[in-house]
Formats: C-alpha cells, structure tokens, sequence
C-alpha cells in the first residue's frame, strides 16, 4: 500500500523561484539562508509592499530594477540595539582589549552592521579604553540602505534609555548622552565616533577577504544561514583574521555543525568570544 | 495517487511528531502543572515558547526543570528536537522549526510585542510537521499565537486550549478560540493527560 504523497506548498515552490529570480536577475544570492526566516521574511516584503502574494513580487523583480534596493533591505540583518547583551561587550572590553592593546595598529571587522547600532558601541568601548586612535572599523553590510542608515547614526530616542543602561551594564565610563544629541524624536551620535569607521558594501556570501583583522564582530548574521553557508563564512573569517585573532558570534549560536569552526577556540563560551588557534 | 487533501492529512493520522505549546503571563505556573503531568515516555519532542521578558531563560529552565517530568532544556540552533525532551525558546530570539525539522534562531522583529513569539514557532512547525503536529495555547495576556494556531489547524494540526475560565490570564486562550478555534478546550489538569494519550508510542 502507497504512503500518502506530501506534496510542495506553493509558498515552498514561490519561495524557491523568488531566489532563483534575484540570483540571475540580479546576482543576490539567498540560496544558502535557512529557508523558515527567509519565509518569514519573504511574507512580510509581500504584504509590506501590497503584493497579492509572491509570485506578483517574483513578475515586478523581473522587470523592476529600482525595487532591487528595497527588497534586498527587507531581508537583511535585522535592527539590533546598542550594547545588545551588555555582558558580551564586557567580555570584549576585558578579555580582549587588552590583548588587541599589544598591536600597533588593530583592524576590526563588524561584518553586516545592519543601522550601527554595535559598530557605534564597539567605538565608544574603544575610546574609553584609549584604543580608538590606532583603530580602523571596518562596518559591512550587503545593503546600501542599511548601510546609509548606519552612516547617519541616528536612532530612535524611545531606544535611548534602554541602550543608556545596556552600556552602563556592559562597564562604561561615562553616561550615554556624552556621545549624542537628542533632538526631536531622536538621537544623533557624535560625528566624532565615525572618524574611525569606514563603511562598505561587504556580501558575506558571495565577497572574499578583504583585511586582516584582529577582531570579528558578526553576531546573529549567521543563525539566517543554513549550515553549508555557516561553515563557508567561518571559513572567510578564519581566513581573515591575523592569528589569535577574535571572533564574536552572536549568544546563542552554534557551531556544532560546521567544520571550520575547529579552527576556534573558545575563550568565553557563554559571550560567544572566540580566539583563531593557528591559520587553517 | 493518493494525495493530501489540501486540509491536511487524513484524520487516520500517524503519531504525532511535534507538540508546540505557547504561554504568556500565568505561565510558569501552567507550564509547571502541565510538564509534571506528562509521561517521560511519549513519542516525540515538546516545544516551548514561554513569554518571560527576562534576558535569560536559565532561571525559567530551572524553575519548571523542578516540577517537569520531563527533562528541560533550552532549544539549541540546527539541532534536531528530542523525544521525550521539553525544549525552551530561548530568551530574546524567535525559536523556528527549520524544514529539516531541526531548530532555528531568528533576532526579527517582535511578533505581537514578543521576541520570542508563539506565533512564529507555531507557523513555523505547521510547515513541517502539517497534521503531525499538536499545539496548546495556554494562559496569556496578549493574543500571541492565535494566528499561528490558526496556521497549524489548517494544516490539519490538532488544536487544545485552555479553558479561559481555568487560565490566571483569559485574553490569549479567548483569543486562540476566537480566531483559530479549537479541538479540545480542556482545564489545565485536563491537558497532560490527554497529551499522554495522543502520544504514547
């Protein structure tokens, strides 16, 4: 006797078709993120944008270059809050800082910075540990928008009190308010903060090394990534970073999957702060 | 070729694979009774979103690991969910049910101000485990997890909810009954055992 034959979703097959369209339409290649967010993400482009459903998105993406930006937007990194997880940038501040001290100069890479909100943490942390001046940020993000958002450093003031304690819990000096101005409904950072931040259009998957970097901040980016993809960004981190560089995943990832991540070592599990043992 | 209705599976339903269960204010103490209640030897995992609002969801693991029959752990990312095993979204992140049936993370948006949100576990395990699927709503505030209930019953899942008279917060289960409707609403002392008859082997 026959099994009952499960038959594909038909969200499934638009699914499918939609990353086949925007890979050779237009060369963003989503086919190694893990497909239940990206689901997720793909029903809220549609209803967002007002489409019946996403086989009318696949026809206008097609045809419709200027609504390339948008989408790419609506399924990248989403927003994060400043000194999300105090106690990881504590763990940054006095764990590795002090190692990253004994360099002359020291290349950080936040890889996809989403609006800055850690980018512009991780420089207000270096600044008060004196590390700042020989520092060079790189930010990426695979989307412009993001990436003009993140340039801007400007936030939500309703956000302010929650970051203002994240940072006083991650170990900092002063009071949050010394690196902004609030205005209106809103907070702007310090222009000062960005002296040192260079902003780029980085795609973790399709974008090589670029730097030597003695830090890695990518956190939360790769839980979106199926495991092949995980293993293969691990990879282009492990290749980037000088050795006994760091990297900073995000608190609740796992690397149980992934080959590459044997070239790490944990320096503190519980932060997700690693330390590359020798060049792979 | 036999097919699947677009309902779902046949009523003659094979065990079940997954059950999902989503609870808001009121839960810890629902969760409690309710994973004591269960028998260590059911054929397949419980998954839990539990709305906490803590940064941390150790002390809720611990609290419920104390009562549970069950073992409890909190769900890890790409693993694959454990019969027998209680599993916690973590605190902070959106718990999904990848296609392959293993865990996935995500930091999106909060759904009906909640990070994690029932909803999304509860749409995410409808595509997966369709009319294998069993999912509880239990006492909440809010109406979290209406939607996905609503998901799983199309899908030909199987639906129990509390009673909203029985619930320390009516809102969510009056709201899982109002929009997705249910199979069983039961009192919390109800809802074990009739778990434990659905899914032992």
């Amino acid at each position: 006797m026959s099994q009952p034959v499960q038959r594909a979703d038909p969200e499934d097959i638009e699914a499918e078709l939609f990353v086949r369209a925007l890979q050779q339409r237009h060369g963003y290649d989503f086919s190694g993120y893990a497909p239940a967010s990206l689901k997720r993400r793909l029903q809220s482009v549609v209803q967002s944008g007002g489409y019946e459903n996403l086989s009318a998105l696949i026809g206008r993406v097609l045809r419709d270059d200027a609504l390339v930006p948008q989408i790419v937007a609506g399924l990248s990194v989403p927003v994060s809050e400043m000194f999300r997880n105090p106690s990881v940038f504590a763990v940054l501040r006095q764990e590795v800082f002090p190692i990253l001290a004994s360099y002359p100069r020291i290349n950080i890479w936040q890889a996809g910075c989403a609006h800055g909100e850690e980018v512009y943490s991780l420089a207000i942390l270096l600044e008060e540990a004196g590390l700042y001046e020989r520092s060079q940020i790189y930010a990426t993000d695979f989307s412009d928008a993001a990436l003009a958002r993140a340039q801007e450093g400007i936030f939500p003031i309703k956000e302010a009190r929650v970051y203002s304690e994240n940072y006083q819990a991650a170990g900092g000096q002063r009071s949050l308010a010394d690196y902004y101005h609030a205005r209106y409904e809103r907070i702007k950072l310090d222009d000062k903060l960005k002296r040192h931040i260079h902003f780029a259009n980085h795609n973790l998957t399709a974008d090589g090394v670029f730097c030597e970097a003695h830090l890695i901040l990518c956190r939360n980016v790769l839980i979106y990534f199926n495991n092949q993809l995980q293993n293969q960004v691990l990879g282009l981190f492990r290749d980037s970073l000088v050795r006994g560089g760091f990297l900073c995943l995000g608190n609740r990832e796992s690397l149980d999957f992934a080959p590459a991540a044997a070239a790490f070592t944990a320096i503190d599990a519980k932060a997700r702060v690693f330390r590359l043992a020798s060049r792979g | 070729m036999p097919r699947r209705a677009s309902f779902g599976w046949p009523a003659v339903a094979e065990a079940p694979s997954a059950v999902v269960v989503g609870a808001s204010a009121g839960g810890v103490h629902a969760l409690g009774t309710l994973l004591a209640g269960m028998s260590p030897s059911i054929c397949c995992p419980l998954i839990v979103v539990c709305h906490t609002g803590s940064e941390d969801v150790e002390m809720l693991r611990d609290v419920l690991a104390l009562k549970s029959a069950l073992p409890v752990q909190e769900a890890q990312e790409r693993h694959m969910p454990r019969p027998g095993i209680a599993h916690l979204a973590p605190a902070g992140y959106h718990l999904l049910m990848e296609v392959d049936g293993c865990f996935a993370l995500s930091v999106d948006d909060r759904v009906c101000y909640s990070r994690p949100a029932i909803d999304v576990l509860f749409e995410s395990a409808a595509a997966v485990h369709h009319a294998r699927l069993i999912a509880v709503v239990l006492t909440g505030a809010n109406h979290d997890g209406a939607a996905g209930l609503k998901t799983i019953r199309r899908a030909g899942g199987l639906a129990i909810v509390q009673s909203p008279a029985d619930a320390i917060a009516a809102a969510m289960p009056e709201a899982a009954i109002r929009i997705a409707g249910a199979d069983h609403i039961l009192p919390l002392a109800g809802i074990a055992p009739l778990l434990n008859s659905l899914c032992l082997p």
